[in-house]
């Protein structure tokens, strides 16, 4: 193991994903500004926010260069993360229909 | 530091095959600077933290009952006249993005040891960083006066306020230590402290960076722009 043999990698590819990063945040805006509604705006919101998660991840954080070691360390314990999600989701669903039978309105 | 480069040592099998190898091989599992290994641990304990945040204004947003304020109005601007929508969040979002830009150059230049440059870059990522905490500041300071509270707003679900409030001041809070941090990084550059150590410690304090920006990804598309 040596300290000087972090990541190098050549200068170019920073710049473009910098640019792609300006692109993408761009879009996201977009979506906002046109006013897109309903799925159409979910997808692209998601859409947009996984590639630039994506690119930041492997790109500047040099993860795609990185042993699967590392990688495993950081992408398996996040599975957690999304069974949280879906128990919190079913649950906040149903909050909200107890409370719909249950307000007085 | 020793570099031994015998079959069983070496890190260069790549896949499965190299990682059992790292895993189960007389020597240290994880291929990096102790202290970059710390701070991905770190990261990846504050992925969890901002997660359960962002979980828990899922939560309230799916069980609330009013609706929900229309952040598109509730954050637009008017600049010389013209209404945007969202204007301000959007500056705040390319400038954390240009941020992330000039540090991952700050990396590039500190490993082929043009400090002078490192130490420009690394200063000009905290001042974008400190730009983008006092537009925050003015955001909070905006939508207070106009009488949002944790507890209530005017624009419509009573837990617009906390969501906004704990996941926003939150990610400011670590904006404004990594500023802290890039600076403390850049005057120990710049005083030659690491002449001999090595530079990850501009790698290391660049994946604090990215990730920061990188949970600005995930609020700007789910508390803004949902």
């Amino acid at each position: 193991m040596s300290e000087e043999a972090g990541q190098q990698h050549p200068i170019g590819i920073y710049l473009k994903i910098w640019l792609l990063l300006f692109v993408l945040s761009a879009f996201s805006y977009m979506v906002d500004f046109f006013q897109l509604q309903g799925y159409l705006r979910w997808t692209l919101i998601l859409v947009f926010m996984f590639l630039k998660a994506g690119l930041i991840l492997a790109i500047f954080m040099h993860v795609a260069w990185e042993r699967l070691s590392l990688q495993y360390v950081l992408f398996v314990p996040p599975i957690a993360l999304v069974v949280l999600v879906t128990l919190m989701a079913i649950e906040g669903d149903y909050t909200f229909l107890t409370r719909l039978d249950f307000f007085d309105r | 530091m020793t570099a031994q480069s015998n079959e069983t040592t070496a890190y260069t099998e790549p896949g499965i095959k190299g990682m059992v190898s790292d895993w189960v091989g007389d020597k240290q599992v994880f291929d990096m600077p102790w202290g970059k290994l710390m701070m991905w641990l770190f990261l990846l304990s504050d992925t969890f933290i901002f997660s359960v945040f962002l979980t828990g204004y899922m939560n309230v947003r799916l069980s609330a009952t009013d609706s929900w304020p229309n952040t598109s109005e509730v954050f637009a601007l008017t600049i010389f006249g013209s209404h945007l929508p969202l204007v301000l969040i959007a500056i705040m979002t390319f400038i954390l993005i240009t941020s992330s830009g000039t540090m991952a150059m700050a990396v590039n230049f500190a490993y082929s040891g043009n400090k002078r440059v490192t130490v420009i870059l690394i200063t000009l990522t905290a001042i974008l960083g400190a730009s983008f905490v006092g537009m925050q500041a003015f955001e909070w300071s905006k939508l207070i006066e106009e009488g949002v509270r944790p507890w209530e707003n005017p624009f419509g679900a009573a837990q617009f306020g906390s969501a906004f409030f704990m996941i926003t001041g939150f990610h400011g809070l670590h904006v404004t230590g990594g500023v802290i941090y890039l600076l403390v990084v850049a005057r120990k550059v710049a005083r030659g402290d690491y002449d001999k150590k090595g530079y990850a410690i501009v790698e290391i304090v660049g994946l604090y960076w990215h990730f920061v920006d990188l949970v600005w990804v995930f609020i700007f598309a789910f508390f803004y722009l949902w």
